[in-house]
């Protein structure tokens, strides 16, 4: 049970949005414009995949999940699939670029100044752009914040993946704006 | 800025974290905010939210360079110390965070929205710093050049620059 009460029943994050939606608005526009937004060059599986991965890092259940079956969608695949890719990346089929930004990720779930120039160096020669990079290391940024979030607050979380992989369709669909209001 | 769109976003989430309605005071909030950056051992967003603390505490500055130090020894609230606690948690991470931590906080006085404002805030700057130096962004060394800042940060608030063409 959360550590506050939310006055909703909702799962994760959703529920700390309902409880405060004033914070919620700039939360979930941040996540749309990362994970969401069609003006990038990394797909939004590829993102999304990003985030599923520092969640995972940072055992957070709920985001960990919900992030695993939204990539599972675009990527076509399921939550299992996600999960030997998280926990094994380089040993995966994803393109050496993705297993260069994953690396970073990694480094800034530690901490931001745990990247080094020798990785940003390697994933610019396997055809990382300056922006693909800004925006890795701001996804597992917000990642550690949302994860924290969650957790710190010690929201519930459904158990069952299946509840994850169903609604991601939807989420896919309508996007994170409006991820509360309904 | 490299990527105002997203920059955007960031000024947003701080304007309404540090400056949006809270049962928590600015200065307390600034505090939380240089406190976990801080621990993050990032100079830039410590310096800077420390000097906004000090020019919204007043008479009172030296508070943030104690806290700093360690909260338990410093002149602040039993209900701020409480929730320095449950930031310094935060800061590892979310799991961290006990129902003991939690309920030392309601005894010295913090309520749900207090709890809520001081968990977000201490994620958030566990996002803030990790991005500035994940890209090893500049950081400048000159003390006077953060004290300006701060002032500014206590002004203005948290607004995208405007762009130069």
């Amino acid at each position: 049970m959360a550590y506050i009460d939310l006055k909703n029943e909702e799962p994760g994050i959703r529920g700390l949005m309902v409880y405060s939606p004033e914070t919620a608005e700039p939360l979930n526009q941040l996540a749309e414009i990362l994970l969401r937004n069609e003006d990038n060059s990394l797909e939004r599986g590829e993102r999304e995949l990003i985030g599923a991965y520092v969640s995972y890092l940072n055992d957070c259940f709920f985001c960990q999940n919900v992030h695993s079956a939204m990539a599972g969608y675009y990527m076509q695949c399921d939550i299992e699939k996600i999960e030997r890719i998280r926990s094994d990346f380089n040993r995966s089929d994803i393109s050496d670029k993705m297993k260069s930004l994953l690396s970073i990720a990694a480094s800034v779930q530690k901490g931001g100044k745990s990247v080094t120039t020798e990785q940003v160096e390697a994933s610019k020669k396997v055809g990382a752009t300056d922006r693909e990079i800004h925006d890795t290391v701001l996804i597992a940024a917000a990642f550690c914040m949302f994860n924290r979030y969650v957790d710190g607050l010690n929201t519930w979380a459904p158990r069952d993946k299946q509840v994850y992989a169903s609604r991601a369709p939807r989420r896919a669909k309508e996007g994170y704006i409006n991820s509360i209001r309904k | 800025m490299f990527r105002p769109e997203t920059g955007k976003y960031l000024y947003e989430i701080a304007q309404t974290l540090l400056r949006g309605p809270s049962p928590l005071k600015e200065s307390e909030r600034e505090m939380i905010a240089a406190y976990v950056s801080n621990k993050n051992n990032c100079g830039f967003c410590m310096n800077s939210h420390a000097a906004a603390a000090r020019c919204l505490l007043g008479d009172e500055e030296s508070l943030m360079d104690d806290i700093l130090n360690d909260p338990d020894s410093s002149a602040v609230s039993n209900k701020m110390k409480a929730l320095l606690n449950i930031a310094a948690k935060v800061q590892v991470s979310g799991r961290e965070v006990s129902q003991e931590d939690i309920d030392n906080a309601r005894e010295a006085g913090a309520n749900d929205l207090d709890i809520h404002d001081t968990v977000l805030i201490a994620a958030s700057f566990s996002m803030f710093n990790r991005y500035v130096d994940g890209l090893n962004s500049l950081t400048p060394e000159n003390k006077d050049d953060y004290k300006e800042m701060g002032i500014r940060m206590v002004e203005k608030g948290y607004s995208l620059p405007k762009q130069k063409k």
